[in-house]
């Protein structure tokens, strides 16, 4: 039976972005590298999509990698299935 | 209502072990099947967030070397219903923190309070001591911080441990990872107070006042355009007229009623017949949360209530994330220039934009609280907010604020600590 | 002969990409970024740079070892001033050396040391371009050839700039300011005391085992000056 969940997997891998809001000190590199995901607010500070899709998974562990702050961590999502 | 918690209290100092025990009865011997108990009478945190305490000891009782914190800290400054509950009837905060020690297997209790109503727990727990009561957890007595968002969870925790009081990301949970790492029990001191009657009476018992959603009774801090302004205890979900009633009555027509907190929303003083449970509040952007109610007379200007408020929430932040201190900082300033007459031409629209902005930004839920109390300010003030924009202050602005506003540079001084 | 060429090359052209390395550190820090230049550039190249440095010192290193006219063995390469040849001007080289393995191995692992550690370790840049700027000057057997002066010059400038505009975001205490310029202050002066009777005068490039073939200004012998035995 197709549940809506099931299509949300379809586009997803399974995995997250997760921003930590007291390490982040505004540095901006991740919305230069996944804009698809993450855009400055009005401070510089980024507002995060989290969904990952497989076809962003290189560019968001590139994004991880370069946050100065180390601010974000890339997360598999629990499994619904 | 024959009262819970306040029942057979006098104006003459605490409640004496004695006379505590021959209001309430002795305290049952329970473990861990006070639990279940709890979880069947839906009991919910009083400190603010609602979140089901059952779930909170299951969490915690799951762990090993738990610890158990009795949260008096009550930074929210138009809330008393704490600090009252310890220095009236600290004897059945008590029997709460020991019954919940005791059903999840924590051996030390750790009280964070005031001075003053540490001294009356120390008191109360000499008393038992002389008393000759069994074993119980050890006891220590901490000072509260200060500040605004001292009392979160988390900010406790780190005061504890001897670090600044600010709170920290979450997961994980105190009740996974919390004091030095050992799950924590971090409560309020209301729903000690609750769960210790709850340890008596059971659950059936407890549901009989208040509404599904929110069982039981709750302590209300009244104050503002009202006679008798003080801590109530009502049947959740009570309207908000029988309140204000309850509290002698306004002293002159309502404009609006701030509902829960600092960190809560503004209603409307005319929709009074509104029930004081979340699943009626929320529709009007409102909940419970701390049981504040400051009743806003029309002689008073909401617009600069409000500006007022902002500013206190954003000298408030902890200053750990940027949304939050520049956000809350961006928005206290517009609506000050709002309120002042010299806003910017997009001052109105950059409100909006950034009340958006704030929201979920933060480790702690404090850009949040500002951001639903600013959406009910807006809703409710809209067309004062307006005219103020248009023609600067009006004559109601100068009328002393009915609310209690902590010097600004208190906080200043301890970002600097 | 060839490997000696190598080794100078190599060397200097070390010191430069150090240079560049550190004031792209200095400029990703300080939070520069334009259109043309996003903060993820800055902070590549400078990644880069780095790396490059390491590939030539490779090189500088490797060819010093396997050139069979100074004694230099592997052991000294990464333990200082242990050496009996020049162990003192090799050694600092053997020291710059570690102090960017520490910087670059701290770096990779940065994901799991945290900012906090990976920090206390990086601010050992401003003594890693220090030690190799003076191995160079001390070791190296072209300080009086003009193209490396001018070289080391620029170079110092550059660093110097960089550690001015490092210290003016205000987040330095005015202790570590004004040590800083003091600190650059005596190494300046240290530099134009030293300089003039050491790598600049006659005589240095030779005993810095540079072939007297290659000495500026020497004069041309025909026997072969005499091996040191290992």
């Amino acid at each position: 039976m197709s549940r809506p969940s099931d299509l949300r997997h379809a586009a997803s891998d399974g995995e997250e972005l997760v921003l930590d809001p007291i390490a982040c000190v505004g540095h901006g590199l991740c919305a230069e590298l996944l804009p698809e995901r993450i855009v400055l607010d009005d401070w510089g500070y980024p507002m995060v999509e989290p969904s990952v899709p497989s076809a962003l998974h290189g560019h968001a562990v590139r994004t991880v990698k370069a946050c100065p702050a180390l601010a974000l961590k890339l997360r598999r999502t629990a499994s619904q299935r | 209502m024959s009262g819970r918690l306040l029942t057979g209290l006098t104006r003459s100092g605490p409640l004496a072990l004695d006379r505590h025990v021959a209001t309430h009865g002795p305290l049952p011997d329970s473990g861990s099947e006070l639990i279940a108990e709890v979880l069947a009478a839906g009991l919910r945190g009083r400190g603010g967030a609602g979140f089901p305490a059952g779930v909170k000891l299951a969490a915690v009782a799951e762990g090993t070397r738990p610890v158990v914190i009795v949260n008096g800290t009550e930074g929210e400054p138009m809330s008393a219903k704490d600090r009252s509950l310890l220095k009236r009837t600290p004897h059945l905060v008590l029997d709460g923190a020991i019954a919940a020690a005791r059903a999840v297997g924590a051996r030390e209790v750790f009280v964070c309070a005031s001075a003053q109503a540490n001294t009356v727990v120390a008191a109360a727990l000499a008393e038992r001591e002389h008393a000759g009561r069994r074993a119980q957890p050890r006891f220590t007595l901490l000072p509260r911080a200060d500040g605004y968002v001292a009392g979160e969870e988390t900010a406790v925790l780190a005061h504890l441990e001897g670090r600044p009081p600010r709170p920290r990301v979450t997961p994980p949970r105190p009740a996974q990872q919390g004091y030095h790492g050992r799950p924590t029990l971090v409560q309020n001191v209301e729903t000690l107070a609750h769960l210790a009657l709850i340890a008596r009476h059971g659950a059936a018992w407890f549901r009989e006042l208040g509404t599904e959603d929110r069982p039981g009774s709750t302590l209300l801090t009244v104050s503002g355009a009202v006679r008798t302004p003080g801590v109530y205890e009502v049947p959740s979900g009570i309207a908000l007229d029988e309140v204000v009633h309850l509290a002698g009555g306004a002293i002159e027509p309502a404009r609006a009623l701030l509902v829960g907190g600092y960190f809560g929303a503004w209603v409307s003083g005319e929709g009074r017949g509104l029930a004081l449970d979340d699943v009626a509040l929320r529709p009007h952007g409102a909940a419970v949360g701390a049981g504040v109610v400051v009743v806003l007379g029309e002689s008073a200007c909401a617009v600069a209530e409000t500006a007022r408020l902002t500013a206190y929430l954003a000298a408030e932040s902890a200053g750990q994330c940027g949304p939050c201190v520049n956000g809350l900082g961006a928005l206290a300033g517009a609506v000050e220039r709002l309120a002042t007459g010299r806003a910017a031409s997009d001052d109105g629209e950059r409100l909006v934009r950034w009340i958006e902005m704030v929201r979920r930004r933060g480790a702690c839920a404090h850009p949040d609280g500002a951001a639903r109390m600013l959406t009910s300010a807006n809703r409710l003030f809209g067309s004062e907010l307006a005219e103020h924009a248009r023609r600067g202050p009006c004559a109601r602005c100068a009328v002393a604020s009915a609310l209690v506003l902590p010097a600004v540079g208190a906080s200043l001084q301890r970002a600097a600590a | 002969m060839a490997l000696w060429y190598l080794t100078r090359g190599t060397g200097a052209a070390a010191l430069v990409l150090l240079t560049l390395s550190l004031v792209l550190g200095v400029v990703n820090v300080r939070r520069f970024t334009s259109p043309r230049f996003p903060r993820f550039v800055v902070d590549g190249w400078h990644r880069t740079t780095s790396m490059l440095v390491c590939a030539l010192l490779a090189v500088h290193i490797g060819t010093t070892v396997l050139d069979g006219y100074a004694p230099i063995r592997v052991a000294d390469v990464f333990i200082p001033f242990g050496g009996t040849y020049r162990p003192l001007w090799l050694g600092l080289g053997a020291l710059a050396f570690d102090l960017l393995l520490a910087l670059i191995i701290t770096s990779l692992l940065r994901p799991r040391l945290g900012v906090r550690a990976w920090r206390a370790v990086h601010w050992l840049a401003y003594a890693c371009w220090p030690v190799a700027m003076l191995h160079g000057l001390g070791t190296g057997s072209d300080v009086r050839a003009g193209w490396l002066t001018w070289l080391s010059v620029g170079c110092a400038a550059a660093v110097g700039l960089a550690v001015v505009t490092r210290l003016a975001d205000g987040g330095a205490a005015p202790p570590l300011r004004v040590g800083a310029v003091a600190g650059m202050a005596v190494a300046a002066a240290g530099l134009a005391l030293w300089l003039p009777s050491g790598p600049m005068a006659d005589g240095w490039a030779a005993k810095a085992g540079t072939p007297s073939q290659l000495t500026p200004g020497a004069h041309v012998v025909t026997t072969p000056t005499p091996r040191t035995t290992r």
